[in-house]
């Protein structure tokens, strides 16, 4: 099947509407010039704001939060968390060059590997581009950086995210991914809210239905 | 039996049914409660709502370019896109795709057009083991059953018929195993079903939405199925209809603050995934060929009909959850793939009339649908439609000549005041002793259920011209 018969049988129902140049110039105007449309006032608050938002959403959809002052405070946070749940201190992630720099030594307990998600780990970390505070939403672009698998298939999702790279938007929020990508976008932007769930059984809200049961944010606050 | 033989019985069986009515009863205070908890805290809603519908109308008016224009930008970003008049067609560049990736196993995301066109029938016949992901169309999938809800597909079972189902169907598992608890159960399909999302050589996902500017597809979950769906399998296959389209990104983010809010009653749901392709040049997971299959299946003939409005849907749920009639029958007794409202708007035009034109007839016509939709379709006016269209149908003579009888007389105010007056003094006399009437000639329909409150025995006009005469001095 052509695109022309689909396409065809589409384009006869409209032409009848308006002429196609007049269509043609309007569709080409949209995507060289895409409306803004109007945000929410909940995504147009000052920076701190913003933050104090993103972590009170957050904390209401069951995400830990752990606040460090830099980014050498991770792998002890990280250490200290999985310590403290008695979970594996077994841990993957990509080639994101804040993550490979940080002083993993440091912390004795932790086996730290590189690489895309493995059936059977049970931590991965990646690092989100930005954080959405209009409703405490994490943006995480794929690549070698941070493997989308990461956080699907361990029972743990462990994030770093600078507390200066949460926005009101997801417009915002995309155009820092964008950005970040050449104006291009990554093969897959997540846009993760909370834990995987399910409501699917009699309706009741259960977590971990197929993504990790846990999702844990590190909050960058100070400068990096 | 017709169609509409089989919705009456469909309907006697759900009323009769206390298993589902215990499961519906649940509904207001889950999605509808749900829904005013979050419209509430964002003042913007209602505006939102307006901008809503006005991108889906302006897309719409330009869905042929818009779709060339995710074609390239899709294609730019190394994906395939395939075109498809029909389900069948769909079907069978579906199956080819599988065939060609040597497939076995094939995960599959919630996706409402591949239950419209049948997939995964399709698939099955071709001896290829298909799994559906997403906990709900899993549990009826091993049920054998259809959708009940467009969002909750099991909306229509309780926990204990879930256990027994698993029981059933993993009979490799310990018999005595305790599943008392939703968490056993959630637990016991995540486990059975990563072992599939590891094998699996194609994964299919449906489409919330299709954006052009970028080529890229959204989709949305709570579950994560779907990225697993996407990412692990060596082929991904994006399954969308034509009306998915949206122009830009910019365009995507208010159609999602809709959506999540109209139909969980989340603010977002935990997953919305941006998807542009396959791996790209460095990556270190992800599929190796991404295909995007988009089909028609009937809808290009809606645009240039009364019923253009209703391919602005977002698949939300919301007009079902908030509608009286689909509460109390649920989603089974509607026979169509797309139940509710949207339903009742949507079926007869894919399906054609004789199949779902009685649909419309589940309605109040209360309104609340179109009061909650988040693209405001006019759903009560198109369900009105195709009950116009009825009544033009041959087997409708006894309505049409009531209604030219009731027109007649209703464009002549000089016949019409006697005869009214007649009547009301009648049913007022008649009813005078019990105030209503539990049965009445031509109404056997409505009294059957409920009581006919008796008139007080004048008309409106004589009242209104009385009261009149009183006031003026």
């Amino acid at each position: 099947m052509s695109s022309e018969q689909v396409l065809g049988r589409i384009r006869a129902a409209l032409d009848h509407d308006a002429p196609r140049s007049a269509r043609t110039a309007s569709t080409v105007d949209r995507l060289a010039r895409p409306p803004e449309h109007p945000l929410p006032a909940r995504a147009r608050r000052p920076a701190e704001e913003l933050v104090h938002q993103f972590v009170a959403i957050q904390s209401g959809l069951g995400v830990d939060l752990i606040e460090v002052g830099s980014p050498a405070d991770i792998p002890p946070a990280i250490e200290g968390y999985l310590l403290g749940l008695g979970l594996a201190c077994r841990l993957r992630h990509g080639s994101d060059p804040l993550l490979v720099a940080l002083p993993w030594s440091a912390s004795p307990h932790l086996v730290v590997d590189i690489g895309a998600a493995r059936d059977g780990d049970p931590v991965g970390l990646s690092r989100a581009v930005a954080g959405v505070a209009e409703t405490g939403t994490l943006a995480l672009a794929s690549g070698a950086d941070n493997p989308v698998t990461l956080g699907f298939v361990p029972d743990t999702h462990i994030v770093v995210l600078r507390a200066d790279t949460i926005v009101g938007s997801y417009e915002a929020a995309c155009a820092l991914v964008r950005a970040a990508f050449d104006g291009a976008m990554p093969r897959t932007l997540n846009l993760v809210t909370g834990a995987s769930r399910t409501g699917d059984i009699g309706g009741k809200i259960v977590m971990g239905a197929h993504g990790p049961r846990r999702l844990a944010v590190i909050l960058i606050r100070g400068v990096v | 039996m017709k169609p509409a033989a089989a919705f009456e019985a469909g309907i006697a069986a759900a009323l009769a049914n206390p298993s589902l009515q215990a499961a519906l009863a649940d509904v207001p205070a889950g999605f509808v409660a749900g829904r005013a908890r979050v419209k509430a805290a964002l003042p913007e809603f209602e505006a939102l709502r307006r901008t809503g519908r006005d991108i889906r109308d302006h897309t719409l008016a330009h869905l042929d370019l818009y779709l060339e224009a995710f074609e390239r930008n899709a294609e730019r970003a190394g994906a395939r896109v395939h075109w498809a008049a029909t389900g069948a067609e769909a079907c069978d560049i579906i199956l080819d795709i599988c065939r060609e990736a040597g497939a076995r196993v094939v995960t599959k995301s919630k996706s409402m057009v591949s239950e419209e066109i049948g997939l995964r029938a399709r698939l099955e016949a071709a001896a290829l083991d298909v799994v559906e992901t997403d906990l709900g169309e899993y549990i009826i999938q091993i049920r054998g059953e259809t959708p009940s809800h467009i969002i909750a597909p099991a909306i229509h079972l309780r926990a204990g018929d879930v256990a027994d189902d698993f029981r059933r169907r993993h009979a490799h598992l310990d018999a005595a195993r305790d599943l008392s608890a939703a968490e056993a159960l959630v637990g016991e399909a995540r486990g059975v079903l990563r072992e599939k999302f590891l094998t699996a050589e194609v994964g299919i996902t449906g489409a919330n939405f299709l954006v052009a500017e970028t080529g890229s597809a959204i989709v949305v979950t709570n579950e994560g199925n779907a990225d697993l769906t996407m990412s692990l399998p060596k082929v991904h296959i994006v399954l969308a209809s034509i009306d998915k389209v949206v122009p830009t990104l910019n365009d995507a983010w208010p159609l999602l603050r809709l959506l999540a809010r109209s139909a969980t009653g989340q603010e977002f749901t935990a997953y919305t995934t941006l998807v542009t392709g396959p791996r790209r040049a460095g990556d270190i997971d992800g599929p190796e060929a991404c295909h995007v299959v988009i089909v028609d299946n009937g809808r290009a003939d809606l645009l240039r009909s009364k019923l253009r409005p209703v391919l602005r849907c977002i698949r939300c749920g919301a007009c079902m959850n908030h509608c009286p009639v689909y509460c109390a029958i649920g989603g089974h007794a509607y026979g169509s793939v797309y139940p509710g409202p949207i339903g009742a708007v949507l079926a007869p035009a894919l399906a054609g009339t004789a199949q779902a034109g009685h649909l419309a007839q589940a309605s109040t016509f209360c309104g609340r649908c179109e009061e909650v939709c988040p693209v405001e379709i006019p759903l009560v006016s198109l369900m009105r439609h195709w009950r116009e269209m009825a009544i033009d149908m041959p087997g409708s003579r006894r309505s049409r000549a009531l209604l030219r009888a009731w027109a007649w007389l209703a464009e002549r105010p000089r016949a019409y005041r006697p005869v009214a007056a007649i009547a009301a003094a009648t049913l007022g006399r008649l009813g005078r002793a019990r105030g209503k009437f539990a049965a009445l000639p031509f109404a056997e329909r409505w009294t059957r259920h409920r009581d006919l409150p008796a008139p007080q025995g004048r008309t409106f006009q004589d009242l209104y011209a009385r009261r009149k005469r009183e006031v003026a001095p």
